[in-house]
């Protein structure tokens, strides 16, 4: 049976945009396409940047994914755990939409009795780890970012770890922005093992501006969009860069 | 102005006082105080109809809904309860929303974390020897527990015995570990990928057995794997386990089971050894010197006496408190 596949996109960040779309429209751009926006906001001892924060935080509201700010020491455990809690969010959508077409007016998973709610919990939790999942990974290379790439290589590193060990197949991709003379420069293609990446950070240069906004809209365009069932968008334009199994 | 870190769900905070009625059941609970705070939600204490019980509320709608449903499956097992028993699940509606909460037995006593502050390494030998046996238990079940640490282990008051608490990270085998805590995850020290199998707990287990030897948590360097060797191989408490130590650390012990045994098997070696070196040094006192001069043989039925009655004595003490 064919279950359908998820899509990601987890942005790493520490802060303020400065050029380009507003970042919060095209993640919502993003969901029309059926692509999560995770956000995770990397700071050196909490900075006090309200504004980055807050741009972090609309991001993932407007890209229906989870935000997380969190210190540079952290990173490792908070990218895996908003990576799988993004994933159940968005299977927990797709399973109450099914029971409201099922059940009627706007019943949702709370609404049931503990004891039935338990049963629905189990086919979440099977289709977490049975389910395809796509990450693009598009990390903030600006200037400020330097000193924290070698914990990002670790924690991405890490989220391999963790989701090598799912039942479900997994694809990644590797994006950086800003780009040489563009907004984005494509790292690594979409392959399933994503320890690649330890080789290819090392030649990672930082520096410039901070173009967030192009940068999602330019990774949108990066997911395959094959004839596959999709878990929650059905509508997406044909690019011939996709995932490849 | 300081901004906190922004987590993603915040710790729910009840007064000593409030009033809990759950939803579907009917039931009713009065708090307390907070016993705790973990990944899936908070642990309060609190008064109900049967006395005194432990309550957990979710951080979100259906954080511990998988959680129950491990707990669900422990009530029908005979012997030692593997978990905390569970009484009850439950809505609360509050005026800020719906928050989900499981009832449990409260379960009285220490965690393992302060005992191993408190108590001897002898003590912390015996409770790795019992959670073995649980672990075993639970593994042929078709779990693994995942997030084994200290913190989440309770020695009880009445009988010394270690009991699991917190199954937020408890596991289908063959499926990948839910939850897990960096120093006690293979995965942190690249020992492995975090797949659910009984290695990746018995792993866990072997680092509390560091941890309590070196009482401290220590973050890994460039080579992870032989750090861990070197300390294994030069704290004296370690020392004696260094062979056991390795092959969980490898992951080659399949069965919690196995090293449960080779973990007895060595606890009784080492006995024999601290034994005779108790021995050479009340040999060496004047007073016996005379009696090993008159009659060298009865010196040694002596000694053989004592290393008797100090193995049967600890086989009876092992006996008493990991049975």
């Amino acid at each position: 049976m064919n279950k359908g596949k998820i899509k990601q996109i987890l942005l790493i960040t520490d802060g303020c945009s400065n050029q380009g779309e507003d970042p919060a429209a095209m993640a919502a751009l993003a969901k029309e396409h059926g692509i999560v926006v995770n956000v995770i906001g990397v700071m050196e001892n909490y900075e006090t940047d309200d504004h980055g924060m807050k741009e972090i935080d609309n991001i993932a509201s407007a890209g229906g994914g989870v935000s997380q700010v969190v210190q540079t020491k952290q990173l490792s455990q908070t990218v895996q755990m908003v990576t799988r809690q993004a994933m159940t969010q968005t299977i927990k959508g797709v399973v109450n939409q099914e029971l409201q077409d099922i059940l009627g007016d706007s019943k949702s998973m709370e609404d049931l009795p503990p004891e039935k709610r338990g049963r629905v919990m189990e086919v979440v939790d099977d289709l977490g780890e049975t389910v395809d999942l796509e990450v693009c990974i598009l990390v903030d290379t600006s200037a400020s970012m330097k000193t924290k790439l070698p914990t990002v290589r670790e924690a991405l590193l890490d989220l391999s770890l963790s989701l090598t060990s799912r039942m479900g197949k997994n694809q990644f991709c590797l994006y950086t922005f800003p780009g040489k003379r563009k907004d984005t420069s494509k790292i690594m293609s979409w392959t399933p093992k994503i320890d690649h990446i330890s080789q290819v950070f090392s030649k990672l240069a930082s520096g410039g501006v901070t173009p967030t906004g192009p940068a999602i809209r330019d990774v949108i365009k990066s997911f395959s969009t094959s004839s596959r069932r999709h878990l929650i968008s059905h509508d997406d334009e044909a690019y011939d860069d996709g995932p490849r199994y | 102005m300081m901004m906190k870190p922004m987590m993603m769900d915040q710790d729910i905070k009840l007064h000593s006082g409030t009033r809990i009625y759950g939803k579907w059941h009917k039931k009713n609970y009065q708090i307390i105080r907070h016993l705790g705070s973990g990944a899936q939600g908070t642990v309060y204490l609190a008064h109900s109809n049967q006395g005194e019980v432990a309550i957990k509320f979710g951080k979100d709608p259906s954080s511990l809904i998988s959680e129950v449903n491990i707990l669900k499956r422990f009530v029908a097992l005979q012997g030692d309860p593997l978990g905390p028993y569970l009484y009850d699940v439950d809505d609360w509606v509050t005026n800020k929303g719906t928050i989900n909460f499981y009832v449990m037995e409260c379960i009285k006593g220490v965690t393992l974390d302060d005992s191993i502050r408190h108590k001897g390494f002898e003590w912390t030998c015996v409770f790795i020897l019992q959670l073995l046996k649980d672990l075993s238990r639970l593994h042929e079940l078709g779990f693994v527990f995942g997030d084994l640490k200290p913190e989440n282990l309770m020695i009880t008051e009445s009988n010394y015995r270690i009991r699991c608490l917190d199954f937020g990270g408890t596991t289908q085998i063959g499926r990948s570990i839910k939850e897990y805590t960096e120093f006690f995850d293979r995965g942190y020290w690249g020992m492995g990928i975090r797949k659910a199998e009984p290695s990746y707990d018995l792993f866990a287990v072997m680092m509390i057995f560091i941890y309590a030897a070196e009482k401290r948590r220590f973050n890994k360097t460039e080579h992870p794997r032989d750090e861990l060797i070197k300390k294994i191989k030069t704290n004296p408490k370690l020392k004696p386990f260094e062979k056991i130590l390795l092959k969980a650390l490898g992951g080659q012990f399949h069965h919690a089971n196995d090293m449960r045994q080779a973990f007895l098997y060595k606890m009784n070696e080492t006995n024999r050894i601290d034994s005779r070196i108790t021995r050479r040094r009340t040999a060496s006192s004047p007073s016996k010197k005379r009696y090993q001069k008159k009659k060298s043989v009865s010196g040694w039925i002596g000694a053989s006496v004592w290393a008797v009655v100090i193995i049967t004595l600890y086989v009876m003490y092992t006996v008493l408190y990991v049975m």
